[in-house]
């Protein structure tokens, strides 16, 4: 018989590839704990009332009158009110933890460019190396995936990490996950983008971190990502206000990335890659504070990848000194 | 076939609201609520079969990983039209427009609707509307997806998407009339000493379900239009390079489509307290909690639509905030769950076919109430969402509620609508074949979803086969389970027993007139009963002795 129609062990959890997949998997088995207990519970009581009350079964079946029956049941539904709202709130506080930590990456978490397209997944690493419905990533790393479309809305999904994340067209979205398992895991779209929507998928491959490393060199003769986007630094012309010597007011983007700066309505904002593309795009919203809204809108004269690469460029001056005087020193 | 009543002196002696009329034309120009009522079910039908057509080919399809019968745009065609159909051509109409437009008016003591011949317009815009999603589906079908998200539905279907949208927007106008219309008349048509808290439970349900329908169904009509002009003539407003937001589509969609789960489930949580009720023979237990959780759900019901974008790229803080109402908007559903499994309590149980379809909806409900539980926790619905496990929880929801509760109340009400009874042991196998079947096709389904596999997946990986064929083999028992109400009740028009007035020995004011009912709907003026639900399970005993 095909193996695959012996069926296996009937409800089998992938592999679980994270520690996060396992806090998940604690979070299901707890909520399935419950709720099997509660259908079982309401499933065995409405059997039981369904034979003892059977019509012509004699059994007392005398009511309370009705101002004393009218307390005991506000008494009664007070507690199924209780009850299931502190297991309510229990499941929500547990799930919105979870889900708190996901929201938000560690910093020092390896960053890879994904691109999502009718129906492929576009993957490049910080080296320039690029791949197709792979996703090559070293193990016992965060990494975090910053993801755009070209088309429609696509979605991230990795089972054995229980993550996904909508990856939308016009905007970057993060998804972040610590493998600590080496593996083959299925990278599925999980939000349906047309024809071919069960046919984007591809394979996640967790590695040690040397083989990573070996994996990220070889084959590679492109240039990384960062010196593409120096390049378009300069060819777009961000260099004539942003870089050293320039002669306009505009703030010097090195050594910003990550970090928060104020704005001039008083709020703070993190210079990350979803900031660096608002800027480049509506460049007029979220103005830096001490600055004049005089950027000029790149929207239609950059592409998806221009950003990336400048995106890269802007990361890779992360360590640099903000103190090295470029663009804004004459005040 | 029954034979417990003997045959009556001809009805039409006495003369009823189906002997008022046999032409077609009168039927096509009535103003009587309760022929309405059957103009809609013949047409709900209509509808459940086609889109019960489209699952079946897709179960079929899912038979196998690869391709079997079908190719990949045949298949996105199917589920799309299986939804569209489903959703707005059957589970939206199906209760209010039939049972509640029979029943309303009856409940509440009066003659009619408060505006009769809006309740006609109303099915005719119905009609009107299914002809646009006839003509879509012999124009080729479309492949959105019955969410029509954007930016796919505006820039990249190549299909018919315009058809489609014409007719989920007109077909919008009948539910807000038929909404408008309840409303009206159970403020202003009760019968003198008929207050609000004498009102049976399936009224408070229709009243709620249709406040959601009035405030709802415009955001979707306005939703449907932006998306119609960015399609047609580039008005940027959900696509990104245009300058539009595509998550806006979603947050606009939901705030009707999530609401409309709660049309589609209050009306059932109706029929279900007075199918339950009448067959324990027991009043509801916590009448007055159980109107209140009517009025809680309809209220949250609005608050919630966010937690279908939990990984969508909501914020944090939207999030949180919908997680947390999601939880909030359970607890009314589940006060209803435990109100009815006490109603049994000292109850004189009968298991007419009724109550069996009222027992089967509560169970089914159970688990697609708590279910539910598990896709508005945030961490967890990060993984499940858009898998197997929601398609499954929302079939729990909307087939093993309100299709099971739907069909109690057809069966409990057959006799006074038709005159006529049904084969009893025919529609109790039909009840157990519908219940069963339907737990072998969505029971895999939790597990798929639990083991990674996406929704509207026409390929899966080899692994999920297994299940998948489990699930197919229950759908062939669930069509089956279908089949048969469908045959025994066509039976019973034409030749079932005449049914007596008040066969089921239940209370509600309708069942207080003739079966069927006169033109007028009562012969007398009803009498009011001191509480509703006024069952006495030790009378009932007695009676039987």
């Amino acid at each position: 018989m095909n193996p695959t129609l012996t069926g296996k062990a009937l409800l089998a959890l992938p592999a679980a590839a994270t520690p996060y997949a396992d806090k998940v998997d604690g979070l299901f088995w707890a909520m399935t704990g419950v709720c099997g207990f509660v259908t079982i519970g309401v499933t065995l009581t409405i059997g039981w009332f369904c034979f003892r009350y059977r019509s012509g079964n004699p059994v007392d079946r005398r009511l309370p009158d009705l101002a004393s029956g009218k307390k005991r049941s506000r008494e009664i539904e007070a507690v199924w009110i209780a009850v299931p709202l502190a297991f309510f709130l229990m499941f929500f506080g547990w799930g919105a933890r979870l889900y708190y930590v996901y929201d938000d990456p560690p910093r020092n978490a390896l960053e890879i460019f994904v691109t999502a397209k009718q129906w492929m997944w576009k993957v490049e690493h910080s080296n320039g190396r690029r791949e197709i419905d792979q996703l090559h990533v070293p193990v016992d790393r965060p990494i975090k995936l910053v993801m755009t479309s070209q088309d429609v809305i696509h979605d991230f999904y990795v089972p054995a990490f229980r993550e996904k994340r909508d990856v939308l067209p016009g905007r970057y979205t993060v998804l972040w996950f610590l493998p600590t398992l080496r593996g083959v895991y299925p990278l599925q779209c999980d939000e349906y983008c047309g024809t071919g929507h069960s046919m984007m998928v591809g394979q996640v491959y967790v590695m040690s971190q040397d083989a990573y490393g070996r994996w990220l060199a070889s084959g590679n003769e492109e240039p990384t990502l960062a010196t593409l986007g120096f390049d378009r630094f300069r060819e777009l012309g961000c260099s004539g206000c942003h870089g050293p010597g320039s002669t306009i007011h505009a703030p010097s983007l090195a050594g910003l990335y990550g970090r928060m700066v104020p704005l001039a309505d008083g709020s703070f904002v993190r210079f990350d890659e979803g900031y660096i593309r608002d800027k480049i795009l509506q460049p007029s919203r979220q103005i830096p504070a001490g600055y004049a809204n005089d950027m000029p809108s790149f929207r239609g004269r950059v592409s998806e990848q221009d950003i990336l690469e400048l995106t890269a460029y802007l990361r890779s001056l992360a360590d640099t000194s903000p103190d090295v005087p470029q663009g804004n020193h004459i005040q | 076939m029954s034979t417990a009543v003997a045959e009556p002196a001809p009805l039409e002696a006495e003369g009823n609201y189906l002997t008022n009329g046999y032409s077609l034309w009168s039927w096509l120009t009535t103003t009587d609520h309760k022929r309405i009522a059957i103009l809609y079910s013949v047409t709900i039908t209509a509808f459940f079969f086609m889109g019960g057509a489209a699952a079946t080919l897709m179960r079929l399809e899912l038979i196998s990983p690869t391709p079997l019968i079908m190719g990949a745009e045949t298949y996105n065609k199917l589920f799309t039209a299986h939804g569209v159909i489903m959703v707005w051509f059957f589970l939206i109409p199906s209760i209010p427009a039939t049972l509640g437009n029979f029943l309303i008016p009856m409940m509440v003591g009066a003659k009619d609707v408060a505006l009769p011949r809006v309740n006609l317009l109303s099915w005719y815009v119905f009609v009107l509307g299914g002809c646009f999603v006839i003509v879509t589906l012999i124009a080729g079908g479309i492949d959105t997806g019955w969410t029509f998200y954007t930016p796919y539905s505006t820039r990249f279907s190549q299909t018919t998407v315009i058809y489609g949208l014409a007719g989920v927007f007109v077909t919008g106008f009948s539910s807000i009339m038929t909404g408008l219309n309840f409303i009206v008349t159970v403020h202003r048509l009760r019968a003198p000493g008929l207050t609000w808290f004498k009102l049976p439970l399936f009224v408070w349900a229709i009243y709620a379900t249709s406040i959601i329908l009035v405030l709802a169904t415009p955001v979707l009509a306005m939703t449907l239009v932006l998306l119609a002009m960015e399609r047609l003539f580039h008005l940027g407003i959900f696509d990104a390079t245009l300058g539009g937001d595509p998550v806006l589509f979603q947050h606009m969609f939901w705030f009707y489509s999530h609401p409309a789960v709660y049309i589609m489930v209050l009306p059932a949580m109706g029929v279900a307290s007075e199918v339950i009720t009448c067959f324990a023979r027991k009043p509801v237990f916590g009448y007055r909690t159980m109107a209140y959780a009517i009025a809680a759900i309809a209220a949250f019901g609005f608050m919630v639509w966010g937690h279908h974008m939990f990984v969508a790229g909501q914020s944090l803080y939207a999030s949180l905030v919908f997680s947390f109402l999601s939880y909030i908007v359970a607890i009314p559903s589940a006060i209803k769950v435990f109100n009815w499994t006490a109603t049994l309590y000292k109850g004189s149980i009968t298991f007419e076919a009724p109550m069996l379809y009222a027992l089967g909806f509560v169970g089914l409900f159970l688990i697609g109430g708590l279910t539910g539980l598990y896709l508005a926790s945030l961490g967890m619905d990060a993984d499940l969402s858009r898998t197997y496990f929601v398609v499954a929880h929302f079939h729990y929801v909307m087939v093993g509620g309100s299709v099971m509760a739907y069909f109690a109340g057809i069966h409990f009400w057959w006799p006074k609508i038709t005159g006529r009874m049904y084969s009893e042991s025919w529609a109790r196998l039909g009840a157990i074949v519908i219940f069963v079947g339907f737990n072998l096709t969505f029971f895999p389904q939790f597990i798929l979803g639990i083991e990674g596999m996406p929704r509207r997946y026409f390929e899966y990986a080899p692994h999920f086969q297994f299940l998948n064929i489990l699930s197919s083999a229950g759908a062939s028992i669930l069509a089956a389970g279908y089949a048969l109400p469908l045959i025994y009740l066509t039976w019973s028009t034409l030749h079932g027993a005449r049914a007596a007035d008040n066969p089921w020995g239940a209370r509600g004011l309708e069942w207080q007139t003739r079966s069927p009912p006169p033109v007028e709907n009562f012969d007398r003026p009803p009498r009011i009963p001191e509480r509703p639900y006024d069952y006495d399970p030790e009378a009932a005993e007695q009676a039987r002795r």
